[in-house]
């Protein structure tokens, strides 16, 4: 025990995270020719073409150090993306220390903040490491003094390296060895684990990544989560290499993960503890939160035969994301779905890209909101995150809406821009500051519902791809909130009701339709689209019907021509939903999100 | 259900020009014709026991009256040497104006041809220079009195409109001549810019038309109600008749979906199960047949779905409509489209109105999820 170190890498998003971790990879294990590839910890598709890591991944590296004695560093790897704080905190829970990579060129960012905050609170010993010093534009001084001024951490032990071009690697290992504590934690005491990962396999059922914090587990053992109070047998353990390397047994301080034959997907549960059936733990392990959803969607399957699939597919899903919560719904439009809880609009669209790419689900996804909350004349508090459950307007007292602080690192010509657009999505109680000569920092206190649709690519875009972004959820504010219906000939599509600020009503009434508008194709008959409060117009928009559709000729004797152009109409209209008499393509209720220039 | 009378058509691929509107299959080398006139002989072998007895041939093209008499002859011949035909058969054949003379006319009457289909196209000499014909509007006027001279008391006229710079007005010029010529038949195509023409490539928008929605509307609704007015009967999206009895009969089996046959590169057959269509190239057509081969290129055997949706596509062309049995489980879209105006049920039938030929296209998806 002795010769383990357990460690994850924190850094803001592009700071060089996954490469470092390749590096680290192939200085210590052998990495057959085949699967040397970039981001070898992103297994997902999704992972590596957005550059992000969105599961946490965690690999064993043999190590010889100078001393000559052989170690295992075992490396949790954390997303780096600010919905995704819930995972990186499971991951830290199981480390004694973490690096803290910050780029030499682009300096301390908010997510750097934001995740040394985390890993001060689980009291880990941090290793500054300053990376891609190879580029001309590194200002390794001007890093120090902000890890100095910034971090408040001593910047003559930040480590020096360049990921990409391996430089710094071995010395980097030997401050791992050197500084990270080993695990403390009794291998004869009872068993005590974390869970911090789960994967489903379909032929072993729940793979269980765990950290040993006391005891001993092998095969053959009788196991009991300690939430559940589910007792099973163990099949197998063992410890990440590049695949799954099984072990006699883990031990106090292990990384490694358990099979025990866990059919049933809902009975792991991340952030439980794991003991002995015989001899258990006296306590659970503490320290962990529970994923707190703030973006509400439901989503439907675009056929109404798939419901059970697409319940069957999220169920396995939740496994392999902890952070997602869903229960059932229904949409007079659109019959059964599920209105889900996502931690962030990042978050809403990796759910839905991986359930269509891994489950193969195609999905109606509705506008995302958040939790609002409600106070009726009768002093009862309701919470809504679906706008279908919007109390009668008549007994509302008072409303109010989930609040941000985000901080938002510009370079300074950008400032104007930003402030404008914080302006627009009603920011309140502006700061300023200057960490770093030429970059302002600017605080702003943001309702979440402006920020969670486009906020974050319209920063983007008006910084010129230079804006950082981060927040934390400050609480609820009053709020005079009004109900947004969208109706089509009159008749009301509850899957797009949306909750709005009343001064906003009138801006996403005229969007909303005007979207509609591009994606509904003409009918037979006239469409009339309406934003609606109450039973107030407030913007309109009309599709006119198409008044002829024949083609003059039939070709001769080749009706195969004809009937095959039918026939791909037909598979066309399949991909539609019908509400009341019209009928919508899935993609109106994704396009009702995408802003209008 | 299927009669056993079946249709006889026969591809005659070649012309002496290609018109810019047209993307029916033609070559300009008249060179291949003995060849081909060979290989038509070879192929009729294959199915002479599959269509035993047609009551109508269409000769279609391509331009047939290309052909002459030392060539048309001998395949008549052979067309009637190997399938029977009803004594009442009709025999249509298709000319351009300017091939036709007194005597080539009477030749066609012996041969038993009793009914022309001339590709007038229109009765104005600019539009009719637009669309690359070679004959004027007066040769046109009097191809229709030779062959009334002739004796053939069964015409039909080919017409298009909506035609670049056409108004209105210049369309019903070109009906008032056509109806002077009292043909027993007219169709009026609405001009379609087909890929690989060269209008289509002139005005760059394959696959659509020249004019707005509402124009076309016009267009269409006029011809309709002109024609109809002058007692022809608007019995398919583009076709009138004068009467019930001149009704294109050989065309009537391409909707009904009635067993048809067809000879000839590009030509498409229909048993009753199976469609299939032969290779388009003459020279690929002429090869296989010398090789002692089907000229088949592809085939299909129709699934009840398949033949339920011909069945709507092709009914709803039809002033007659579709059965109602067709429609059998969808009364609720039925009666939408009713109430809509775009059908109306009688007689066991669900037959479209004027309203209802103008979305002709939209209607069978109408009845399917």
């Amino acid at each position: 025990m002795p010769n383990i170190r357990n460690f994850s890498i924190i850094a803001h998003i592009d700071h060089g995270k996954s490469t470092l971790a390749d590096r680290l990879i192939q200085a210590t294990i052998l990495v057959p020719e085949r699967l040397v590839r970039d981001q070898m910890l992103d297994t997902m598709d999704l992972e590596r073409e957005r550059g992000i890591t969105i599961k946490s991944n965690t690999i064993t590296l043999p190590y010889v150090a100078a001393d000559g004695r052989e170690y295992e560093l075992n490396l949790i790897d954390t997303p780096g993306h600010v919905d995704f704080s819930y995972e990186v905190s499971r991951a830290l829970a199981s480390c004694e220390g973490v690096l803290l990579l910050v780029d030499a060129s682009q300096g301390v960012e908010a997510q750097t903040l934001a995740n040394l905050y985390l890993a001060m609170e689980h009291d880990l010993e941090i290793i500054p490491v300053i990376n891609k010093i190879d580029l001309p534009q590194a200002d390794i001084e001007g890093v120090k003094e902000q890890i100095r001024q910034e971090l408040g951490l001593d910047p003559e032990g930040a480590i020096l390296c360049s990921a990409k071009e391996g430089i710094g690697i071995e010395t980097l290992l030997e401050a791992i060895v050197r500084r990270i504590p080993p695990p403390a934690g009794s291998p004869d005491a009872p068993l005590s684990a974390l869970i911090f990962d789960a994967n489903y396999d379909s032929f072993r059922g729940s793979v269980v990544s765990l950290r040993v914090f006391e005891g001993r587990v092998k095969p053959g053992d009788l196991i009991r989560f300690m939430s559940t109070g589910n007792v099973y047998k163990v099949e197998e353990v063992g410890i990440f290499s590049l695949a799954r390397l099984p072990q006699p047994e883990l031990g106090a301080g292990d990384v490694g993960y358990l099979m025990a034959n866990i059919k049933t997907v809902r009975d792991t549960r991340i952030g439980d503890t794991v003991t002995l059936d015989a001899n258990p733990a006296r306590q659970a392990l503490p320290g962990f939160k529970e994923p707190k959803p703030v973006v509400f969607a439901s989503i439907y399957p675009l056929s109404n035969d798939d419901y059970q699939a697409l319940a069957d597919a999220l169920e396995k899903y939740q496994l392999n994301d902890a952070a997602i919560v869903f229960q059932k719904d229904s949409s007079a439009a659109l019959g059964q779905g599920f209105r889900c809880g996502f931690l962030g609009l990042l978050h809403l669209e990796i759910v839905q890209e991986r359930l269509a790419r891994e489950f193969g689900q195609s999905l109606i996804m509705t506008v995302p909101g958040v939790r609002y909350e409600f106070i009726l004349t009768d002093g009862q508090m309701v919470a809504v995150d679906n706008p279908q459950h919007y109390p009668d307007p008549a007994k509302i007292q008072q409303t109010a809406e989930p609040y941000i602080r985000a901080a938002i690192m510009v370079p300074e010509r950008f400032v104007g821009a930003v402030m404008k657009l914080c302006t627009e999505r009603r920011g309140e109680n502006p700061h300023f500051s200057n960490p770093l000569p030429g970059r302002v920092e600017l605080r702003y206190d943001l309702p979440l519902a402006e920020v969670i649709i486009d906020f974050y690519d319209k920063l983007k875009s008006v910084t010129q791809g230079y804006g950082s972004f981060d927040y934390d959820l400050i609480g609820y504010r009053e709020s005079d909130l009004v109900k947004l219906d969208i109706l089509l000939n009159g008749e009301k599509v509850d899957a797009l009701s949306m909750i709005v600020h009343r001064r906003r009503a009138r801006e996403w009434a005229v969007r909303v339709c005007e979207r509609l508008k591009e994606e509904i194709p003409r009918q037979q008959f006239k469409i009339a689209i309406q934003g609606a409060i109450g039973g107030k117009i407030i913007a309109r928009e009309t599709i006119s019907a198409f008044r002829k559709d024949v083609t003059a000729k039939c070709y001769g004797g080749d009706i195969t021509r004809k009937r095959k152009l039918l026939e791909k109409q037909k598979e066309g209209k399949k991909r539609m939903k019908m509400v009341g008499q019209v009928t919508i393509p899935q993609s109106a209720f994704v396009a009702v999100l995408k802003s209008g220039e | 259900m299927n009669s056993p009378l079946s249709g006889l058509y026969v591809h005659v691929p070649f012309c002496r020009t290609k018109c810019p509107y047209c993307d029916f299959y033609s070559v300009t080398d008249l060179g291949l014709m003995d060849t081909w006139l060979k290989a038509v002989a070879a192929e009729v072998q294959f199915y002479r026991n599959d269509f035993p007895v047609c009551d109508s041939l269409y000769l279609g093209g391509g331009t047939p009256s290309l052909l002459d008499e030392d060539r048309l002859g001998p395949l008549m011949e052979v067309l009637q040497g190997e399938i029977k035909f009803t004594p009442d058969a009709e025999v249509t054949l298709e000319a351009n104006p300017d091939d036709l003379t007194p005597a080539r006319l009477s030749f066609y009457r012996g041969l038993g041809v009793n009914r022309l289909s001339l590709g007038v196209q229109s009765f104005d000499e600019s539009e009719l220079r637009l669309l690359g014909r070679r004959h004027t509007a007066r040769q046109a006027e009097e191809a229709v009195a030779m062959a009334r001279q002739a004796g053939f008391a069964n015409l039909s006229l080919d017409l298009m409109y909506a035609l670049p710079g056409q108004t209105l007005a210049g369309w019903e010029r070109t009906l008032q001549i056509a109806l002077a010529c009292r043909p027993e038949h007219l169709s009026c195509y609405q001009l379609t810019l087909e890929p690989g023409t060269a209008l289509g490539r002139k005005y760059g928008q394959a696959g659509k038309t020249l004019f707005n929605e509402d124009a076309e509307r016009e267009f269409f609704l006029f011809t309709s109600g002109y024609l109809e007015g002058e007692g022809y009967l608007h019995y398919e999206i583009s076709n009138f008749a004068r009467g019930e009895s001149r009704v294109c009969r050989h065309n009537l089996k391409y909707w009904r979906r009635r067993r048809y046959l067809g000879l000839g590169p590009g030509a498409h057959s229909f048993d009753g199960r199976r469609r299939w269509w032969n290779h388009r190239s003459v020279v690929r057509y002429c090869e296989l047949l010398t090789a002692g081969k089907p000229p088949m290129a592809g085939s299909e055997l129709l699934t009840p779905e398949q033949v339920r949706l011909e069945r709507l596509l092709l009914g709803f062309r039809m002033r007659d409509g579709v059965e109602l049995e067709s429609l059998a489980g969808r009364e609720e879209d039925l009666a939408n489209l009713a109430s809509r105006g775009w059908l109306r049920v009688e007689g066991g039938r669900a037959r479209p109105t004027i309203q209802g030929f103008l979305v002709a296209d939209r209607l069978p998806l109408c009845f399917s999820d």
